[in-house]
Order: C-alpha cells, then structure tokens, then sequence
C-alpha cells in the first residue's frame, strides 16, 4: 500500500525512528515518534519541534502582471508590500469560496513565492494557471522539494547554532522571508508556522537531498530540538485557531464566515467572489467560525453538531480535540452569528449525548510569533 | 513485540478479558491496542450494574486525535468500573493489563470465553497477520 504513496527526502529518518506513519495528502507521513503526541506538543511549546512538511508545495507567480493576478486570485494586495513581506490569504473562487489558503511572499517587486497545502496544491495550480493573465508566469510545485519547519521558543537559537553559521535571525522579523546560505547553497526560510510559537519554515534547493538530509540531521541533533509528527501539528494549530483546510475551510465557505476577515485589503475590489464577500462584510454572514470549549467531560470531534441549551441545532464542529496545553477538550466550527458571543453556553451532541460546552474565541492560547527574537 | 500475557483471553478487537477465581470477569484493552491509538487522554465507561451482550459496545478511550469504541468480549453485567481512570487515562497506555483494566462482569455463560475469545498464543498469531 506504501508503495502508491509518495515520499518525502525525511522519509527514511522517520521509518528509521520509529515513528507511526500514514498516508496524508497522498504522502507517506509521520503521525508521531517514540514520544507521542503529547510530549511532542508540550516539546514544541517548551523547546523547538522539527516538522517535516515537504508535502506542502512552494510554488511561484512571476512577472510585471504577477501582484495584479494575486490581487485578483486572493483578497489580499502585494502591490505596496516590502520585499520579503509574507502574508497568509486565500484562493477565493467566483462564489467567494476558498479554494486553499496559503502564505505568499513577495520575493521581488516581481515574484512571489506561493505555499499551497498538499492536498490542494493540483486543484490550485490548476486555477491558478487556468485564471492568470498578462504578464505573468505560474511555475507550478516541484516535487520533491525538502520543506522544513522548525517551531519553539528555541527555535531561533537552534537554527543559527545548528546550521546557520554566522548569519544571525535577529533581523528576520515575523512574517517576513530571506535568503540565507546553507553551506554555500541559497535557501530561503521565512519566520512563519503553524503552531503559534516563534519559528521558521525553511525551503531548500529541490532534488538536493543530500543538503536536505544534512540540514534535518544538524537540526534534529541540536539538544533543543525534536523531531515533530503531523499530530502534534494538529494539536499545536487546533489551540491557536488557526484552521485546517478541508476540515475548517471548503470551497463553500467565505473568507467572513471563516473570521478571517482581517486578510481582506480595503483596495481590493476585485478578486474572484468579491461580490459576496463585500455582501457579508456590510450585512453579515450565516455562519461564523468560533472556538468550542468543552466545559463537560467527554471530547468533541468533527461533525458534532452545536446546539442551544434548548436542543436546536445552531451549527457544527469542524475540529475537534483534546488541548495538551490545557488539558481539556477544545475545537473550533461554524455557529449562526446570533450565538457566537464568547461565552455563550451551548452543547455539544457527542454520540447523542448533549454536553455542556462554551464559545470561545479562536485561540486558546496566546501566540509567541510576535516576541523579539532573543538576544 | 506486543506485551501479551498468557493467562489471559483477547479478542479481534484487541480486548483482554481475566477469568478470576470468584467467577466474574475484568475487561481492558491490550498492549497492541493502546499501543496503535497512542496517549489516551479520556476515557468513557459504563454505569455499574448495565447489562452487556457480546458485541456491544461499552466503553470510549479517546486519544488526541481519535475516538475508538471497545466492544463487550462476552455477555454480563458490569459490577464494577475503574473509575481511576477519570483522572489517569494515561494508565491504560502505561499499564494496559494491570492499572489500565477497565470493567468488572458477570460471567453470564462461561461457553462464550471458550469459544468466543483467543488464547495468547492465538492472538499473537492473529497480531502477526495484521502486520
């Protein structure tokens, strides 16, 4: 059955460890290592968790024409951004439907480079190529491409002692990218992530796997740091709120109902679905996305359906799990507009039992990506 | 290789059931089995005193990322739940044969354990096969 599955360049490590693997987005990928997934949350929220996310897929738009189609593929604008700037936005489609979402930065006033997940990067490259216009150049990704992302208050120190040599990651702020040279070669690494705690995602040079293997082996072997599995990934994004495409983001919901409004640019009119999206930023959406507390016992999965403390059903969960953080059973999902109120009671059907359960806000826990970088 | 214990009985669901000297049973689930959802980190139990048929579902143990049925190995009723396992879920990855057992039973018909569950060596064959 593995055979079908496509492997990453970390492939051999993680067998190696003996971590659990699985088939996610058509890759061979780790769940977790020997530690679990709670030791391995509570080492990326103490320390720094090495992630293999090779799967995802670096793609590029280059060319004079490249931030107008941006500002027409997504809600956000490009035009006026610094270099180096990254900034997470959406694929919409004609109905203001997301498509993916994604980071995008600007790597020259005419490139950019664009993370689409691996689930969708072929449905992506597909519209994008299928939507561009002008001047305008879409390189679509290029398999086997070694991403890395390494995520952890330690994070920082662990890559300059590790791998970076001289070069210091001071003056990489958050959200921005550069290039920086890994043994002579030119890798580009953003201070970005999906976990909440200060880190980097760093891209090296496709089909060097050599550098790749080298890189993670440097990495992993810093004291500080620990190889991450793809739950604790979960776990990590579910606390901060941030949502999973294809669980918490489809092709029917909007950037507004998704509360990821703040994406939007006020300058752009004109991005596919614009229509709707303005519609609901005037007069409101159907549904909002909102973070679910269990304040009963049991765990919430998604698909549980939301209700009052009547029984009417008011909406559904689309993430669900347990907080190693805070030891209690959290998710996030979409609720009418009327109950979305932070600390709104409502319940929870688990398994047919009504449990008692709180709207939160999306985050769970406070995000570290805007602290200074240690001295 | 999986921890299996030869006084016990398992089931292909990766159930342990103990016949114990007064005739009543105790139930959990087996080191393979903890072992695949990874930590546990709730655990639902039945009340004391329902009645059980073989099959039936009668308890939850949910990891992070998963939640997972665990079926009644034979017919009975539960005489006692380990309610340890409230504050402690992490016992059943820790200690699945001793600190992690989950109910107590009746035996209703002892025929059902002879016929309806594997020894130990029958189910480390069985484990083998799913590998």
């Amino acid at each position: 059955m593995s055979g079908t599955l496509k492997k990453t360049p970390f492939h051999a490590f993680h067998t190696a460890k003996g971590a659990k693997m699985a088939p996610f987005a058509g890759y061979d990928m780790p769940i977790q290592y020997a530690d679990g997934i709670l030791k391995e949350h509570e080492w990326v929220r103490t320390r720094a968790g090495l992630f293999d996310v090779s799967h995802m897929g670096p793609s590029f738009l280059e060319g004079a024409d490249a931030a107008a189609n941006l500002a027409r593929l997504t809600p956000s604008t490009f035009e006026k951004a610094a270099i180096g700037r990254a900034k997470y936005t959406v694929l919409t489609n004609p109905e203001g439907g997301i498509i993916d979402d994604l980071i995008v930065t600007k790597l020259a006033e005419d490139k950019f480079l664009l993370v689409l997940n691996a689930g969708r990067k072929d449905v992506d490259a597909a519209w994008i190529a299928k939507n561009i216009s002008g001047k305008v150049t879409f390189t679509p990704p290029v398999e086997g491409t070694p991403l890395l992302a390494l995520q952890g208050p330690y994070a920082a120190a662990a890559l300059e002692k590790a791998v970076l040599q001289k070069q210091s990651m001071d003056d990489l702020p958050y959200m921005t990218g550069d290039w920086y040279s890994l043994f002579g070669k030119k890798c580009f690494i953003t201070r970005t992530g999906y976990t909440g705690e200060d880190g980097f995602e760093i891209m090296l040079p496709a089909g060097d796997d050599e550098l790749a293997i080298r890189v993670w082996d440097l990495l992993v072997n810093h004291p500080d740091v620990k190889a991450i599995g793809l739950g604790a990934r979960d776990s990590l994004r579910l606390e901060m709120g941030y949502p999973l495409y294809g669980h918490d983001l489809d092709e029917t919901t909007s950037p507004v109902e998704a509360d990821i409004k703040w994406i939007i640019s006020k300058k752009n009119d004109g991005f596919f679905g614009a229509p709707r999206v303005q519609k609901e930023l005037n007069g409101g959406a159907a549904r909002i996305r909102v973070g679910i507390q269990i304040t009963d016992k049991g765990i919430a999965r998604e698909g549980c359906t939301l209700h009052t403390r009547t029984g009417e059903e008011i909406g559904v969960l689309t993430s669900g799990g347990f907080s190693p953080t805070l030891k209690q059973a959290i998710g996030q999902g979409y609720i009418r507009p009327e109950y979305a109120k932070d600390g709104t009671e409502i319940r929870v059907d688990i398994r047919g039992k009504k449990v008692a359960a709180k709207v939160h806000g999306l985050s769970f826990v406070s995000p570290k990506t805007n602290s200074k970088p240690s001295a | 290789m999986a921890n299996i214990p030869a006084h016990l009985r398992y089931t292909k669901d990766h159930e342990w059931i103990e016949l114990q000297s007064d005739g009543t049973a105790v139930v959990g689930i087996t080191e393979y089995a903890q072992e695949a959802l990874g930590d546990l980190v709730f655990i639902e139990l039945p009340k004391t005193g329902a009645g059980l048929s073989v099959g039936d579902e009668f308890a939850v143990v949910e990891s992070v990322k998963a939640a997972s049925e665990v079926y009644a190995p034979i017919s009975g009723k539960v005489t006692e739940v380990n309610e340890d396992l409230s504050d402690n879920p992490a016992a059943i990855n820790e200690s699945p044969y001793d600190d992690g057992w989950m109910i107590k039973m009746t035996v209703a018909d002892k025929k059902e354990i002879e016929t309806g569950t594997m020894s130990a060596d029958e189910y480390a064959g069985y484990l083998d096969k799913l590998n």
